[in-house]
């Protein structure tokens, strides 16, 4: 049984009808005009349903299909399948309280409002009709206390089920009531069926997918294999110019019988997570097609990283010892003014990525996210400090991939132990310090969603251990249930405390390393205790 | 987006329709086959230079892809580029003596030609060294990525631009009509570019890759744009504003998604480093004819002679589109 739009031409008509001339067991039905989501859908099929019941006394089950249905499997097996089930209707019913697919917010609404204008052709009067409905709390009644049922519109239905449905002495009353509810052909059948249905197996034999806008997903000619190993009997849409899936199913006559359930699980895994794709992206790319707004990144980068602000300065090795003790990919200061460090002193590292100072601070948040994208699988750490471009703080901040650990003040050391003159220093000194407490107060501000740990240096060095273990845990599991076999090697402080007192009297005042006293012992003690008489 | 602002941006595309009118008395037909265009058809739009041997695979290329017609403008080529495209069927030849330059590097042409022909259908937009790429590109027509598009209510399709490059000197292969120039130029840069987005035209602006690597790593503001909108469901009222890179209405220039997601996107291989390319490069120095005066070229020229590589071991070797997407150049979207 055909059904064919009202709004085909009656030529192009008229060829297909005569084209199928020779086939005696098909037949059109009466036209209606079909658009999508409207009762022209509902009246189509009960006429075709009619003829079908009237003129083929011997049918058990109808089963409702579109030209862009495709059978997968050979029929006599779904005949087979048919035939052992013979008081079973197939159609998808559920309560819209049950349901997540709906599309557009309105889920029971689409039952108690009216919809006279088309969603497609008149979105403006279709939205400003239902916001009328709402502000007035109009309501419809629901005609003798039917439960609306809603599901996909491809179904099965047995002849006793269908010929009750259509010779309802209420039928007038459902029909007037189910011709203002919007997409009547995802709730007329899926609700009376509930009303004479004896086993209802809430499914469609169709297979259809819809994706995030409520769209059909669309199967073409590299889906071969997977709709073949899917067992579905009946799949849509297929796109109409692919030749290859019509050849390989319309031509199947291996009478193969199997009497497998359909199992359209891998189908289902790729559209679920293309329709994830495209809601949710993956997370820490930046690229022609996704560029989130800010807020909107969920996750301003792919991976975790750390960022090790003072460490180079106070310890002499820090960088190799670190990629020692945790394996990852460590480093130099990556924001340095004169260029980008990367690590083992390569001037170009994954992705491309260049070196070039300018490059890097055309848009330093490009340049983060595309290493951390860039190196996916393999940890990323970083040095920086004061001296660096500081454009990238608050991104870093932001970022709950990152793990930032700050020894402030340690960018005293390399001053300190520098060869200039001291004016210079102070100048200097003066300038960083105020970088960092700058950067400080970013790093404390509620906005920041990095693991943050700051020490002063004069903590720090109290006890340098605990931090170091600390940080390397959270980095990961390496090696480190033994605990850190080697330790970096301690810039030597003697007369540092006196350094910082030669600033303070210079009227610097350098407050972010902590109270050194002038004298400071504790680091010289622990060089002196080293025991000279341990081999190895 | 303000009133005034959305009225300005009217003027301006009024402004682009007035130039590529202004500018189509310049526009000889040699062959005119567009009374063989037929609905729903995808129409590819080109203007070129002197590019001869590059067009038979071309030509080929989009064919096998399911263009069903090529509307072209010869802008007076003396190596026989007009003849050739002349003969083929599916061929519909401008030929033109203006000045590249003034034409707005060939938008003003294309602009009128897409105004006359393209109205209703799916318009691919590229110079002769780009090959479209888009997901299932390997298994699908052309036809089958409009019909989604579509079916999703989209109108414009975006393709990043991605420089390819040999391995060793531009030079050291040289490139043999009919083949496909990405045997030669087969690597690329797969991750170091940077997005803003343009406030103005609502589109991105996308640098980066090899040439911002080698060529500008000092002036990176100058490194040239590499975001485009090659494909886009044309109607009379559209205009290109600079090259493929935007369009007005500016609504055609969201082809990203702003809330997390990834919408489908293409990508263009730009198999422009052959070694045709050292003389094309120091022949347009002279013609002058390029955007801001043919600085591009000029960097070119100065720095290939002191690195005449583009590659790098962190570059990439081109397998497929697969590949691209994994890589995060481009994206299937919710297109399964």
């Amino acid at each position: 049984m055909i059904h064919a739009d009202l709004s085909i031409p009656a030529k192009t008509y008229k060829a297909f009808r005569e084209a199928l001339a020779d086939l005696p067991d098909v037949r059109f039905s009466k036209r209606h005009r079909c658009e999508w989501g409207t009762w022209g859908l509902v009246s189509a099929s009960q006429s075709a349903a009619q003829t079908m019941l009237d003129d083929f006394p011997d049918v058990r089950h109808v089963y409702l299909a579109s030209g862009s249905c495709l059978p997968l499997r050979p029929v006599t097996e779904l005949i087979d399948y048919l035939a052992q089930r013979p008081h079973t209707d197939f159609i998808e019913s559920a309560t819209t309280a049950d349901v997540p697919w709906t599309v557009g917010g309105l889920d029971e609404e689409r039952f108690t409002l009216r919809f006279p204008f088309s969603w497609r052709k008149n979105r403006f009067l279709f939205d400003k009709y239902v916001a009328l409905q709402r502000a007035f709390g109009l309501k419809r009644r629901i005609p003798n206390g039917i439960v609306p049922h809603m599901g996909s519109q491809w179904w099965c239905l047995t002849r006793q089920t269908l010929s009750a449905i259509l010779t309802d002495p209420e039928r007038a009353i459902y029909d007037a009531y189910f011709r203002q509810v919007w997409i009547p052909d995802e709730s007329y059948f899926q609700t009376l069926a509930r009303q004479y249905s004896r086993n209802i197996e809430s499914r469609s034999l169709t297979l259809s997918k819809f994706d995030y806008q409520g769209k059909p997903h669309i199967f073409y000619d590299d889906h071969l294999q997977l709709l073949r190993r899917s067992d579905c009997f009946v799949a849509r849409k297929i796109w109409p110019h692919a030749h290859k899936l019509y050849d390989a199913f319309l031509t199947d006559s291996a009478h193969a019988m199997k009497k497998t359930e359909p199992n359209p699980g891998k189908i289902d895994r790729i559209f679920t997570k293309a329709v994830e794709r495209r809601t949710r992206g993956r997370t820490g790319l930046y690229m022609q097609s996704r560029f989130p707004v800010e807020t909107r990144e969920n996750g301003l980068t792919s991976a975790q990283y750390s960022v090790f602000q003072g460490f180079s300065a106070l310890f002499e090795n820090f960088e190799p010892w670190l990629a020692r003790a945790t394996g990852t990919r460590v480093h130099g200061h990556l924001f340095a003014p004169e260029r980008a460090e990367f690590s083992d002193g390569q001037t170009v590292m994954n992705g491309a990525l260049s070196d070039s100072a300018a490059l890097r601070d055309y848009n330093p948040r490009a340049f983060l996210a595309s290493l951390i994208w860039n190196t996916r699988g393999e940890r990323q750490c970083f040095q920086f400090s004061p001296a660096d471009n500081q454009k990238i703080n608050w991104d870093i901040a932001k970022d709950p991939n990152a793990q930032i650990s700050v020894i402030s003040g340690a960018w005293a050391v390399p001053l300190f132990k520098s060869n200039q003159n001291f004016c210079d220093i102070r100048r200097e000194a003066a300038r960083l310090q105020q970088i960092e407490s700058k950067h400080l107060e970013i790093l404390r501000s509620s906005w920041t969603k990095a693991r943050v740990r700051i020490w002063t240096m004069a903590e720090f060095i109290e006890a340098p251990m605990e931090p170091l273990q600390t940080i390397i845990d959270e980095i990961g599991p390496m090696q480190n249930t033994r605990g850190l076999s080697e330790v970096p090697k301690m810039a030597d402080l003697t007369g540092f405390g006196q350094f910082l007192q030669n600033l303070k009297n210079q009227g610097m005042h350098p407050y972010l390393m902590g109270n050194f006293p002038v004298a400071h012992e504790p680091h010289e003690a622990q060089t002196t205790s080293r025991k000279p008489y341990l081999v190895r | 987006m303000k009133f005034w602002q959305s009225y300005r941006m009217r003027w301006r595309r009024k402004w682009a329709k007035m130039r590529a009118w202004r500018k189509h008395f310049g526009l000889s037909p040699v062959v005119d086959r567009t009374a063989a265009i037929k609905p729903g058809d995808v129409l590819l739009f080109c203007t070129l230079r002197d590019e001869h041997i590059r067009l038979p695979y071309f030509l080929k290329y989009y064919r096998d892809m399911g263009v069903d017609h090529f509307l072209i403008v010869d802008n007076d080529s003396t190596d026989g580029s007009g003849d050739y495209l002349a003969d083929q069927p599916d061929v519909s030849l401008w030929h033109t003596s203006g000045s590249y330059k003034r034409s707005r590097f060939g938008v003003d042409w294309l602009n009128w030609l897409q105004g006359q022909y393209a109205h209703g259908h799916w318009t691919l937009t590229v110079d002769p060294d780009e090959l479209f790429v888009y997901p299932f590109c390997d298994t699908r027509p052309i036809r089958a990525l409009t019909d989604w598009l579509d079916g999703s209510n989209v109108r414009s399709f975006g393709a990043m631009l991605l420089d390819m490059y040999p391995k060793g000197r531009l030079d050291a292969v040289p490139y043999r009509r009919g083949q496909d120039p990405i045997e030669i130029a087969s690597w690329f840069d797969p991750g170091n570019y940077m997005i803003e987005k343009n406030r103005k035209f609502g589109n991105l602006w996308i640098q980066g890759g090899p040439r911002a690597r080698v060529f500008f790593p000092d002036a990176p503001k100058k490194a040239p744009a590499l975001n485009k909108i090659p494909l886009v469901k044309w109607n009379r009222r559209y205009a290109y504003v600079s090259s493929t890179h935007m369009l007005l209405p500016r609504g055609l220039n969201l082809v990203y998604d702003e809330w997390g997601g990834e919408a489908a996107s293409g990508v263009l291989l730009h198999a422009k480093f052959l070694d045709t390319f050292t003389t094309k490069a120091e022949e347009e120095m002279g013609r002058q004819q390029h955007y801001r005066a043919s600085l591009e070229y000029k960097a070119y020229v100065e720095n290939l002679e002191k690195t005449p590589e583009l590659w790098c071991k962190w570059s990439e070797k081109y397998i497929n589109w697969l590949q691209l997407e994994i890589l995060g150049l481009m994206s299937k979207g919710n297109w399964a």
